[in-house]
């Protein structure tokens, strides 16, 4: 299980770095095994940094996640290589994910050299090809290819494919379809669906709330760095109790239905709160928390 | 009739050989008319936008002709094209930050901007003010750097500057692409409010969220591949759509409300055909499920009822659809 307790991030910035920006306050959650939780907010909510923490790309500041009761903060060496052979991520840009001068499979000859060295080069090769497929690409049409052959979509699964190849528990997919075209970004959520079948716990970061919808389990909604409604999924997105999720749910373009001509054309500029503290989440009903003040 | 567009063709220059971006289109859009322009990345879309007011270095006009208020656009001449741009015809690009000057605030930028058109800026400045209050910025803007606004405000700030001189066909860009839901709601709503007050005559809104569109547009026109897939009312297009490139893409949109649990969406095996050399005939036709004999031909666009389509099975597409209702 992977546990966040009172995380937060504090950015020290302006001049001489005396002005603080909190990015991340006090975010609690567990992701469990098999379930896919989606980080759901706008530019500057914090969903990117708390995916990056996850992965200890960032250092947080205050309270600690933890990976199976070990603080993450603390592992080293061989300890952390062990993590990451169990949390991994993938991010927005398939194409700067990939070094251009190189063909795009390096990514697995890296992880070969990496986490796997006793495997002979054949049996790694036919995990390469078994990894493929299950990401429903064909191995011959992608292998031995430079990263400019190959679509964004294609780019993106053999990064899942290379993850699929350690033995990864716990998956952080950072707005990891937002760049592919529309007829091939559903295939990419519904690879993720299927991961997940095999008992993948996924942290879905995006900013689009119809991918979150469709994809996930449990749903958080961040705004300034705060959770402000978290539970599972149809409940907040059928039953939406903060204002701000509402807002959000309001806006967002349907095929079917118009906005209403509510004049809320003028919104208010999201401006970062200034308080450091994070507001307290309440309980609405079983699994539904709301933020309050 | 606003504008009329002629079997444009324009391709880019490579190396390899010319990419066939825009290969014989041919619409009009109406006085007062959003047109939407969508489709996936690669199919021309924004070729044919930029074609309109600019070709850059690599484009390269082919033939065809564009038709403003009856009169020709010199679109092949960057010089004479110049005449039009920024009264007649102008354009939101899709980061607002690449049509501001970083080193200088935008007051004195748009001034600048007014002068080397050849008007007064004292004239209009009121006008400015008047505008940015109706898009909810405050003239203080004026007195800022780009880098103090965020990307709506920017958004904002450009849709006002590029639609000052009340040109009678905007272009957008992508302009909501990079927005935020609730920033991007306010910006989309802005361009129908500017059609309505006649600052602009006609919009074409470039875009591959077909959501926006459904919420803004009157018509939507579907690219693919270069070529013209079809083109109705907004409202037919997501309902009834005749192309079967429009109908999976639309199936494969997920909506809010729609899980996976409940309803698995599909999207398009494939991907579209390379555009240096493209195939002849039907060039969805390797995609697509209703594929016959037929359209190893190129499919004419034939268009009925006031709605255009090119598929030699649009009407196969239609009775499936109409079943479809039927047995639901």
């Amino acid at each position: 299980m992977l546990r966040l307790d009172d995380v937060s991030k504090t950015y020290h910035v302006g001049s001489f770095g005396r002005g603080r920006l909190a990015a991340v306050r006090e975010v609690s959650f567990e992701l469990k095994a098999g379930e896919v939780l989606s980080l759901i907010g706008e530019s500057g909510s914090g969903k990117s940094t708390i995916g990056r923490m996850v992965l200890r790309l960032l250092q947080p500041t205050g309270g600690s996640i933890t990976y199976d009761d070990a603080d993450i903060g603390k592992l080293r060496g061989g300890a952390l290589k062990e993590y990451y052979r169990h949390v991994q991520g993938v991010f927005q840009d398939p194409f700067s994910s990939y070094n251009p001068i190189f063909k795009a499979d390096r990514i697995f000859g890296l992880v070969h050299a990496g986490f796997f060295p006793g495997i002979s080069r054949k049996e790694w090769d036919q995990r390469v090809r078994a990894s493929l497929e299950s990401v429903a690409l064909n191995p011959d049409d992608v292998l031995h290819k430079y990263p400019h052959q190959l679509s964004g979509g294609q780019l993106q699964r053999l990064l899942v494919a290379r993850a699929l190849l350690l033995d990864i528990r716990y998956l952080v997919a950072d707005e990891i379809i937002s760049m592919l075209d529309a007829s091939t970004r559903i295939d990419v959520l519904n690879l993720l669906a299927d991961l997940k079948a095999r008992g993948l716990g996924i942290l879905f970061v995006t900013h689009d709330l119809s991918l979150g919808n469709y994809i996930s389990d449990r749903t958080i909604i961040l705004r300034h760095g705060c959770i402000v409604e978290m539970g599972a999924t149809e409940k907040v997105f059928g039953d939406p109790r903060h204002p701000y999720t509402q807002d959000l749910l309001a806006s967002v373009p349907l095929l079917h239905t118009r906005w209403e001509q509510d004049g809320s054309r003028r919104v208010a500029e999201p401006r970062p709160d200034p308080r450091l503290e994070a507001p307290r989440l309440v309980p609405v009903e079983d699994d539904h928390f709301v933020a309050t003040g | 009739m606003a504008l009329r567009v002629e079997h444009l063709r324009v391709y880019y220059r490579t190396l390899a050989g010319d990419v066939k971006a825009l290969d014989d289109v041919s619409f009009d859009v109406a006085d007062g008319e959003i047109m939407g322009l969508a489709g996936e990345s690669g199919c021309g879309k924004s070729t044919l936008g930029k074609s309109l007011i600019r070709l850059d270095g690599r484009m390269r006009y082919v033939g065809g002709h564009v038709l403003l208020d009856g009169e020709e656009l010199p679109v092949w001449d960057d010089e004479a094209m110049d005449r039009f741009r920024f009264r007649e015809v102008s354009i939101v690009p899709q980061y607002a930050m690449s049509a501001l000057n970083p080193i200088r605030k935008v007051g004195p930028m748009i001034r600048d901007l007014l002068r080397a058109r050849g008007v007064h800026p004292n004239g209009i400045q009121r006008e400015l003010e008047r505008r940015l209050e109706l898009v909810g910025l405050q003239p203080d803007v004026l007195g800022l750097y780009p880098i103090e606004l965020s990307g709506g405000m920017k958004q904002r700030v450009v849709l006002v500057l590029s639609t000052l001189l009340d040109p009678s066909l905007l272009i957008a860009d992508e302009i909501t692409s990079a927005l935020d839901v609730s920033t991007q709601k306010a910006v989309a709503q802005t361009l129908v409010e500017f059609r309505d007050r006649g600052f602009v005559k006609s919009l074409i809104v470039v875009t591959h969220d077909l959501a926006v569109l459904a919420q803004i547009a009157d018509t939507i026109l579907v690219m693919y591949a270069g070529k013209l897939a079809e083109k109705a009312t907004a409202e037919e297009i997501i309902s009834t759509p005749r192309h079967p490139y429009t109908r999976m893409l639309i199936s494969s949109l997920p909506e809010v409300g729609v899980r996976y649990e409940e309803k698995e969406l599909r999207g398009i095996p494939g991907r579209p055909p390379s555009l240096l050399e493209p195939p002849g005939g039907c060039r969805f036709r390797d995609r697509c499920p209703l594929a016959t004999a037929r359209c190893a031909q190129e499919p004419p666009w034939v268009e009925q009822d006031g709605r255009g389509v090119a598929c030699w099975e649009a009407e196969t597409t239609t009775t499936q659809a109409a079943l479809l209702a039927e047995t639901r």
